[in-house]
């Protein structure tokens, strides 16, 4: 924003910088731990013996005459077929984030705009059903799918994804929609517009910051989702975090962690991408300008 | 908006949630009033690979007939709400008898699965979540002020302690809060303590689990903030300028309460979120010290008796605790919404 | 060994060789659908693969491994037809699937099939076959034969607890270590686990006989609980957060002495990985250790099975139980000879399962296949960290776990 009179004091704008960067050390510190130590062995990455190990790599030379190793990435990828997994995750996450955000901007809409008091109670019923704990609801889901023969394949956990964060989605989107001056799509009404068509060609286009934002916490939760998937999917379906869950090991059996440390890596990459590109859709899009109406 | 088109807008989404969130919830009520059929036991010799042993197996075809006759199990009413495990009415009344003074009941209390895991998960909702309001708030801003080029990157790095997954983040952090990992042994060398351990006492893992809340939920706040605030309109901040009002008081009077929405929003997702806290108690391998009600739930979901009513219980449990957090919230919602109402 | 099973076993290592008609190898006749699942570890991928050996013309053969399997198996086979036909199981697990029901007895297959089993390998429940072992497993003594010398011991020294702790003390005075013991005592699962085995080391009954009714509140249990006390001490504060990830690090990272663990952690201490030369060549396995004044071991023998379903036709049965059998031959052993302590013909045991052997030799119990012990397993896990941070005597923590059972035991409809 390059507004003149939003220019602040030098100072002002130090403690302001500095907080961010404050901030971005104790965010990112712990992955650039980690991305330091995915090409350690374990017995560096996770020593009880000296953490200093996993600076100097004094295992990770003892045991493959290297500084760095890309052991784990080689475990995971190409033994354990991380690459299928990636593929799953895909499909679910891209199915998620549409529909939950097509069924939830219709929804938020409505109930952003529908002044009566039913809206209200339906907001909170929602409400309530995001409060029943993930693994109850899954818990449940289990005898039924496996009677009807859906267990295990992705559409199903797609279906139960996005109705779990179909509450999230709706409340999300309603405080977004509630800031969106209603004479907007009033007015596009007067004009001659159906309530759908001010919806599809004035509101939804003001929206982007709001429809981004809620799309990458339905991304997020689709991503990073374990509960769901755990028990929902087969292995030849399984994504990326039941994958790299089953990299630890059980409490009678060592796992391979590095494999596990590794694929968390690589998973951040496409994310790393995602939110490049997404920001700038936040940032540069219709954004204050366009709320004047 | 009519009927007519509040119902097409909204269906869809309506209909996703009745089939997989209503009806399991129905389901989930009932199951919490009914323990399982009577299992009738018999003695028998099990042999393996070590040898036999006269045991009390269940008498697998008496027991069938007896579930094909009660296929919910029996009627237990609200036994699993309020036996030992749950709300435990019996033995709190016992403890408040027996105790001297309320120190010892509170101990006594806090002896109880139920009264324990709620003791942390109080403690740990209305700590994390202002926290988590305030410190998103200000990073949103901090990055709202930043020069174009920088915000990409930072919001990416800002995002990072949510976007990965909390059972590798919380188990790579788990390592490094370690007595011999990094952080551990600087916090030993600052304190210049080498016996102090951040997961052997009750207080300190509680701290290390509350930080690493905050940690973990304030990208939600601040990138909610951060869209929020592309969306307050330029000229009202102008005109505040105008008028000669200070960084400060632009924040206060035109910013925060352009953010109110979003603040109640916030505030209703982590209260909610945050009283379900269950991840970090599972990797930070913390169940000793603290646990919390999604913690029980888990538990009895997971163990190798699997306790579904018990299950189902806590959730509803949850859910009561829930709606009681939320009711001031909710309450001015309701306020608001009855203002703007036709 | 039938040699008539040796011949099939031969004609399927040729089979598997080739790539070509396993499905004559493995002797399944007609179409059929073996469905797996199991447990994630290399032993059983061993398995399941020899058994995926069997797909072919009109025999498809589907695994899953799943951590988390024992949250999915009730369901998997409650529905009819089950989504699995074979399931991998231990002790502990194959009693919650007998209590729904949902396990096929073997008899009439193991006498058409199983020829190659010895008689050992049958789990046996009221005189019908239930599951077939074929790997053991075992907490057990783990100790560094280097530091014990320095404070002029030796291992026969090690056969009771209360000789370990007099190790231990010595280890400690002489500024060795601080914290030279270790059990896989992670409040939870393994916490109960470390109970049961001690318990166990005591004799006695965990339930009064004939009923779901727990007698743990005695001289034994508490006899029990200062054990686990006395030889916490001498470990690391953080002890209740040890799971076998954490004891089998700070093992490698030569921060312990004297350690109970589970002997398939054995392998991954003593292989090149993780750790110095000095630990690996001084590490040495015993018998689990028996106390108070007992002689059995404290400590319970657990194997690994497999199960068929109830709920699947009997074509697919038959189909599984070949399979099976084809993943728990001779040649599987014999490729994958160190992944496990198998109890298969054919296994050669190394120094890695000297411990298990060991254990089981000195007469150590089976782990308790009571339907209820899951129950008293998840009381006794969370319930004794207060009394182990020494903030309630052991007779309130007794009380406790009995209480916390009854709960559980009433709602699972046992008492």
């Amino acid at each position: 924003m390059t507004n003149p009179a939003q220019r602040r004091s030098t100072s002002l704008a130090i403690i302001s910088t500095g907080f961010v960067v404050l901030w971005l050390m104790v965010a990112a510190g712990p992955f650039l731990w980690t991305l330091w130590g995915s090409f350690k062995v374990q017995g560096d990455f996770f020593s009880k013996a000296d953490w200093t190990n996993a600076l100097y790599g004094v295992r990770t030379m003892v045991e493959t005459g290297d500084f760095f190793t890309t052991n784990g990435y080689y475990g995971a990828w190409v033994e354990h077929g991380f690459g299928e997994s990636v593929i799953n995750t895909t499909i679910v996450v891209v199915s998620t984030v549409i529909i939950s955000l097509t069924l939830g901007t219709l929804g938020g809409y409505a109930l952003a705009r529908s002044g009566f008091k039913y809206s209200f109670w339906i907001l909170m019923l929602a409400l309530v059903f995001r409060a029943m704990p993930h693994i109850t609801l899954v818990s449940g889901y289990l005898l039924p799918f496996f009677e009807w023969n859906i267990w295990g394949y992705l559409p199903t956990s797609i279906i139960v994804l996005v109705a779990i964060n179909q509450p999230f989605t709706l409340w999300m989107l309603h405080s977004f929609f509630l800031n969106i001056p209603k004479d907007m799509d009033e007015s596009a009404m007067v004009d001659g517009c159906t309530r759908f068509q001010a919806f599809w060609h004035v509101i939804i286009p003001v929206m982007w910051p709001g429809v981004i934002t809620t799309g990458l916490f339905s991304f997020l939760l689709a991503y990073n989702d374990f509960a769901v998937t755990a028990s929902l999917l087969s292995q030849d379906n399984q994504t990326m975090i039941p994958k790299i869950a089953s990299f630890l090991g059980t409490t009678q059996v060592e796992g391979n962690v590095m494999f596990a440390v590794a694929a968390v890596v690589s998973a951040m990459i496409p994310l790393f991408i995602l939110v490049m590109f997404f920001q700038r859709q936040i940032v540069s899009g219709l954004t204050a300008g366009a709320v004047k109406g | 908006m009519p009927h007519r088109t509040f119902f097409w807008f909204i269906i869809p989404s309506l209909a996703a949630m009745i089939l997989f969130i209503a009806l399991p919830v129905i389901s989930v009520i009932t199951q919490s009033l009914h323990v399982e059929h009577e299992k009738v036991l018999i003695s028998s010799e099990n042999c393996g690979p070590f040898g036999c042993k006269q045991v009390t197996i269940v008498d697998v075809a008496a027991t069938t007939q007896l579930r094909a006759d009660q296929p919910l199990g029996q009627f237990s009413g609200f036994d699993n709400y309020t036996n030992r495990n749950h709300l435990a009415f019996d033995e709190v009344g016992l403890a408040w008898e027996g105790s001297e003074n309320i120190g010892i009941f509170i101990k006594k209390l806090l002896n109880l699965p139920f009264y324990k895991a709620l003791a942390f998960t109080l403690t740990y909702t209305f700590v994390v979540t202002p926290f988590v309001i305030v410190l998103g708030l200000a990073i949103a801003l901090g990055v709202n002020a930043l020069p174009k080029f920088a915000k990409g990157p930072t919001i990416f790095v800002s995002l990072l302690p949510m976007i990965v997954t909390p059972l590798i983040g919380s188990l790579i952090l788990f390592w490094m809060i370690d007595g011999e990992g990094i952080i551990g042994a600087s916090i030993q060398y600052l304190f210049n303590d080498p016996g102090l351990s951040l997961k052997a006492s009750p207080a300190l893992t509680w701290m290390m689990l509350i930080v690493y809340g905050i940690w973990h939920s304030a990208p939600f706040s601040f990138i909610v903030f951060y869209a929020g605030l592309q969306t307050v309109p330029a000229d009202t901040l102008e005109a505040a300028t105008i008028d000669g009002a200070n960084r400060w008081q632009r924040i206060r009077y035109v910013v925060v309460p352009y953010m109110k929405p979003l603040v109640v929003f916030i505030m209703l997702m982590q209260l909610m979120d945050n009283f379900r806290v269950l991840e970090p108690i599972v990797s930070f391998a913390s169940e000793a010290s603290a646990t919390s009600l999604s913690w029980i739930i888990y538990k009895d979901l997971t163990s190798d008796t699997q306790l579904f009513g018990s299950a189902a219980a806590t959730s509803m449990l949850t859910i009561i605790g829930v709606a009681i957090l939320l009711l001031p919230v909710l309450f001015r919602t309701w306020r608001d919404f009855s203002r703007t109402a036709h | 060994m039938g040699t008539i099973k040796t011949i099939a076993l031969t004609a399927t290592a040729a089979a598997i060789l080739t790539s070509s008609a396993a499905f004559a190898a493995c002797g399944i006749a007609g179409n059929a659908n073996v469905s797996i699942m199991g447990n994630d570890f290399p032993a059983l991928h061993a398995v399941f693969s020899a058994a995926e050996q069997c797909a072919g013309d009109g025999v498809t053969v589907t695994k899953n491994h799943n951590k988390d399997y024992k949250d999915l198996m009730v369901p998997a086979l409650t529905a009819n037809p089950a989504e699995y036909t074979a399931l991998t199981v231990s002790n502990g697990t194959l009693v919650t699937l007998m209590n729904d029901d949902l396990v096929r007895p073997l008899d009439d297959l193991v006498a058409k099939h199983g020829s190659g089993l010895n008689k050992s390998q049958l789990v046996t429940v009221n005189g019908k076959v239930m599951a077939v072992a074929f790997m053991a497993n075992a907490q057990h003594l783990f100790y560094r034969s280097d530091i014990l010398e320095q404070v002029g011991m030796s291992a026969d020294e090690l056969q009771t607890y209360e000789q370990v702790l007099t190790a231990a003390k010595r280890i400690r005075d002489a500024g060795l270590m601080e914290y030279p013991v270790a059990l896989n005592t992670k409040a939870g699962w393994n916490l109960g686990e470390e109970f049961v085995n001690m318990y166990l080391g005591t004799g006695a009954d965990m339930f009064v006989p004939g009923t779901a009714k727990v007698s743990i509140n005695n001289a034994h249990g508490v006899a029990t609980l200062n054990m686990l006390k006395s030889l916490v001490s001498y470990s690391h504060p953080d002890y209740l957060t040890f799971d076998s990830n954490a004891t089998q690090a700070l093992w490698e990272g030569d921060k312990l002495a004297l350690a109970t663990m589970w002997g398939s952690r054995t392998a991954g201490v003593l292989d090149a990985e993780g750790s110095t030369e000095q630990v690996v060549m001084n590490t040495d396995f015993a018998a689990a250790p028996s106390f108070n004044g007992g002689t059995i071991p404290a400590s319970s023998l657990w194997w690994d099975g497999f199960i068929i379903s109830k709920n699947v036709s009997d074509a697919d049965a038959e189909a599984s139980f070949i399979a099976m059998m084809n993943g728990i031959s001779t040649e599987m052993v014999q490729a994958n000879n160190d992944a496990a302590t198998w109890l298969i013909e054919g296994y050669k045991p190394s120094k890695a399962a000297s411990g298990v052997t060991a254990t089981a030799m000195n007469g150590a119990a089976p782990y308790p296949m009571y339907p209820f012990m899951g129950a008293l397993h998840g009381a006794a896990g969370s319930e004794l960290s207060d009394f182990l941070q020494g903030s309630e005597s052991a007779g309130q923590a007794l009380a406790d776990m009995e209480a916390a059972y009854n709960v559980a035991a009433k709602e699972k409809g046992f008492l």
